[in-house]
């Protein structure tokens, strides 16, 4: 068993593997207790498992823990709170963007990842930034409007 | 394992903030019923012994000492809105606001048994027993009101969870009437409803409470449920059809972690302490299997329906004859036309999971099914348990959209929790989920139609080949109780998929009848708005064929032969919104690289229920036969609108749903097994497609509520279709209509 430190959320978190490919995704639910971030395919197909390293979106179901550490990792559960969710949060809350809601956490996580890079993004680019989240419900027309929505209501940089 | 688990740590982890789903664990105490719940409230486990029968107001509300009320619905949301819609029903009749209720929602122990999620059903009829429930519950409100106020109950209202004179004078409240006690009373369907000039929260869109839970992670999925001493499993799933295990070599996975196998006959599992291993040691695990018994050859699969004994055949619709097509007179035109929609999977973007607890006296079962008491009945009887010893409780899982493999989860999670004697947490392998899912049905629809010289359709036949379903099957079979030879009744199970074959329009001659055949090349179950998608498909684009035909322009063909004015509506709407200009279909066709079209299509659903009206604008790329839909204007008229927000939710779910099962899904198999296993192999819509949706619903508050989870998906197939013929003169009539198959089709007709 090889003891490991991740940065999870702004907390440096320790946890024992004996399998260097171990997916991060795994360590995240069954070692840190961080549910939020969903099994859809261990293919990097759905995007339902997508959380952010170094500020990228990347899927935890393919990514070994090994190889994040010390990059920052952000969970869903790093951003905020159904009391005090963050700009992209409230703005899926404020559109009801979701329905069975399986795929929404790595719809969140891939909405910041667009926003980071393109924080004023045409639809078009919210379109092709979500291209690798797949929803079975058909929220697609309310998330890309919560996207936007987040973006709006972000102040510019200066 | 040590059941005496801390109660107050485990409610530490499982607790959510917001009234959303918490996960406790109750204390088992000698000779105390089994305790262990999933539920929207901490403590649901006090309710057990209420009563279940569903003619009772207590099996479905119950009024706490606080004034705040508890609502027991067997029908489950799984993110349709109806954990908020129903609260809005119950809270318009008791007057109590909706955050005041909580929801308990399929749980064999506390929730009546109102049969499975689906049809359409949760607030059409689910939503309506608890309505007349609620109303019940309001009478005798005010009866006991007059007699703890000494005055006529007609003196009397209700307001904001009191009861009060009408004068303003003396005020008692729900709580000292009636908390934490049992109404005993059986739900008068007489019982007087809140008058709809009178509604505080009934059509209004009130946001769903577990929106908040689910954007931030905070939601607790069936998925993400652990008990204490838990072990996690993965099923190996022979790799052909039918396939027996021959050997298993155990030593195999001996380097990992503590892994263990467990075999029942050809049932094969891995157990272990950490989900990853789990994966490993399924990966690695070595087994010998036998061959499979074969499955039938995918690229004949419509032929072989067309070809397979008919156990007997259905008559729809009948009316006149059919002289018209036989025999047609001068001037009369005929038209044959075959469509083919094929076998398609639910597609669950998280694979099937189930938690089970079996214990020598009782069983607990956790599980995303849509139907709790239908599963609880089978694994009673895989188990070889009394019912009562079992309880099944739902949590949510990923969408649905009818039976994926939740119940194959759930039993093999019981099989090796009993053979393990620790609770066991099941989750099934994308592959899996794909592989192995009942999927929906392929559907062969077979259409002949004559138009007179007039342009009126002079005869109508409807042809289906459709697998039956067996009756009286207790159960989907399940596979890893064939794999354990565990006795289970062998059938089929596809839902109501007969339904819709016939067309909706006014015509003297017409013959609709279903062939129904025995079988199927592959499990099946009810698939979102069961074979109406098919059905409809075919009925509306053969309408568009014969409106061609005649040369009328599609729209003014079917107003002419609709006489509802409900109907005649949403066309109308849909008509204006598009700008409709009135001319045959296809449009002169064009030499350019991408041809446009628009197309629509109508139903109503079941004949019945939901009646919608659907435009589609189409860009057809030449060289590559790639369909762009550009715009998709919808209306629907689905009586009384709960909650309308959620109502559009799911018109837009039926809508993208579904153009994404006839763009580009297909079950493929080989001779041993399902080839389309990952979204690769069978891709669904993505982000960039997604067209602009213009969608209309129509509120009817002094009308029934019809039901808006299915319907909506009916018309999408044949709209489309119908788009693509306006703008290439091609009409497709095979699903899916991948870019390869229009690109023929385009090459054929130049």
């Amino acid at each position: 068993m090889a003891k490991l430190t991740l940065k999870v959320n702004g907390t440096s978190r320790e946890f024992e593997s004996d399998d260097p490919d171990t997916p991060l995704l795994y360590v995240l639910r069954g070692d840190l207790g961080l549910t939020g971030t969903h099994f859809g395919c261990g293919l990097a197909q759905c995007g339902a498992c997508t959380v952010l390293v170094g500020g990228r979106a990347v899927r935890s179901c393919i990514a070994p823990a090994s190889s994040v550490v010390g990059q920052d990792v952000v969970t869903i559960e790093g951003l905020g709170s159904p009391e005090r969710p963050d700009p992209v949060q409230a703005a899926f809350i404020a559109e009801q963007a979701a329905q069975c809601g399986y795929c929404t956490a790595g719809m969140v996580m891939s909405a910041r990842a667009i926003l980071a890079q393109t924080p004023r993004p045409t639809e078009q680019q919210v379109r092709e930034g979500l291209a690798g989240n797949l929803c079975r419900c058909g929220s697609h027309t309310r998330v890309i409007r919560a996207v936007l929505r987040a973006a709006a209501a972000t102040p510019r940089a200066r | 394992m040590d059941a005496r688990v801390s109660r107050r740590s485990f409610l530490a982890t499982g607790l959510v903030a917001g009234g959303v789903l918490v996960v406790g664990f109750g204390l088992d105490g000698p000779g105390r019923p089994g305790r262990a719940v999933a539920q929207s409230i901490p403590d649901a486990d006090r309710f057990l012994g209420k009563s279940l029968a569903p003619d009772m107001v207590d099996s479905m509300l119950a009024v706490q000492r606080d004034g705040s009320v508890t609502v027991f619905v067997g029908r489950v949301d799984v993110g349709t809105g109806a954990r908020i819609a129903l609260r809005q029903i119950v809270g318009e009749e008791l007057d109590v606001a909706p955050e005041r209720i909580a929801m308990i929602e399929g749980d064999t122990a506390l929730t009546p048994n109102q049969g499975g999620t689906g049809g359409s059903y949760g607030v059409a009829r689910g939503g309506v027993q608890l309505r007349r429930a609620a109303a019940t519950a309001r009478q005798a409100l005010l009866e006991m009101g007059a007699q703890r106020l000494g005055r006529p109950a007609g003196d009397l209202e209700v307001a904001d969870g009191v009861v009060r004179g009408k004068d303003g004078n003396g005020s008692v409240s729900y709580g000292e009437l009636i908390g934490d006690r049992a109404f005993n009373l059986k739900v008068d369907a007489a019982a007087p409803m809140k008058s709809p000039d009178r509604f505080r929260f009934i059509g209004k869109s009130l946001p769903r409470p577990d929106v908040p839970e689910k954007v931030t992670g905070h939601h607790r999925y069936l998925h993400d449920l652990t008990l204490p001493g838990m072990l996690h499993a993965r099923v190996i799933h022979p790799p052909a059809f039918g396939a027996s295990l021959v050997s298993v070599d155990e030593a195999s996975i001996a380097g990992i972690g503590g892994a263990r196998v467990v075999r029942i006959q050809s049932f094969l599992a891995v157990v272990t302490e950490r989900e990853w291993d789990a994966v490993r040691a399924a990966r690695a695990l070595k087994a010998q299997w036998s061959a499979g018994t074969g499955l039938g050859d995918h690229s004949k699969e419509f032929e072989a329906m067309r070809a397979a004994p008919v156990v007997r055949d259905q008559e729809i619709a009948k009316r006149g004859d059919l002289a018209a097509l036989s025999a047609p007179p001068a001037g009369t035109r005929t038209l044959a036309a075959t469509y083919r929609w094929p076998m398609q999977t639910h597609g669950s973007i998280g694979p099937s999971c189930s938690v089970a607890d079996v214990r020598a006296d009782r069983v607990t079962v956790w599980s995303s099914s849509q139907n709790v008491h239908g599963f609880q009945g089978t694994c009673a009887r895989m188990l070889g348990v009394e019912r009562d010893r079992v309880r099944v409780i739902y949590m949510d899982g990923a969408g649905s959209y009818g039976a994926n493999g939740a119940d194959d989860a759930a039993a093999e999670a019981a099989l090796l929790s009993k053979a393990v004697g620790r609770p066991v947490r099941v989750q099934w392998s994308r592959q899996q989920e794909h592989g192995l899912d009942p999927k929906g049905p392929a559907q062969l629809l077979e259409l002949r139609g004559a138009v007179d010289k007039d342009g009126d359709i002079a005869a109508w036949e409807t042809q289906a080949w459709l697998p039956i379903s067996t009756a009286n099957l207790p159960n989907i079979p399940l596979v890893s109780l064939d794999a354990a030879g565990i006795p289970q009744t062998q059938g089929r199970a596809t839902g109501l998929i007969y339904q819709n074959v016939d067309p909706p329009y006014a015509m003297p001659n017409l013959n609709a009848v279903v062939h129904w055949v025995a079988d199927a090349p592959l499990r099946t179950s009810p698939l979102r708005a069961p074979g109406k998608i098919a059905n409809t498909f075919a009925v509306e684009s053969f309408t568009d064929e014969m409106a061609a035909l005649a040369r009328v322009d599609p729209l003014e063909f079917r107003l002419r032969r609709l006489s509802n004015p409900r109907g005649i509506e949403v066309l109308k709407r849909v008509a204006a919104r598009m700008s409709w200009q009135p001319r045959p279909s296809p449009r002169p066709v064009s030499r350019g690289a991408v041809l446009t079209g628009r197309g629509l299509a109508y139903v109503h659903y079941k004949h019945e229920e939901t009646i919608v009206a659907m435009g589609m604008e189409v860009a057809v790329e030449r060289a590559t036969g790639r369909i762009r839909v550009t715009r998709v204007v919808a209306a629907q008229d689905c009586g009384l609108m709960i909650n309308p927000d959620c109502v559009q939710a799911q018109l837009e779910g039926n809508i993208l749903q579904t153009l994404s099962r006839a763009l580009h899904e297909e079950v493929i198999y080989d001779g041993d097994r399902v080839t389309t296993v990952d979204w690769a192999s069978y891709p669904i819509l993505t982000f960039p497609e997604v067209p602009k949706l213009e969608l209309e619903v129509i509120q009817r508050l002094d009308q029934p509520p019809l039901g808006a989870g299915e319907a909506a998906s009916t018309p999408v197939g044949a709209a489309l279709a119908n788009a693509v013929f306006d703008a290439t003169g091609v009409r497709l009539r095979t699903v899916p209509f991948r870019p390869d198959r229009v690109k023929a089709a385009l090459a054929g007709r130049s």
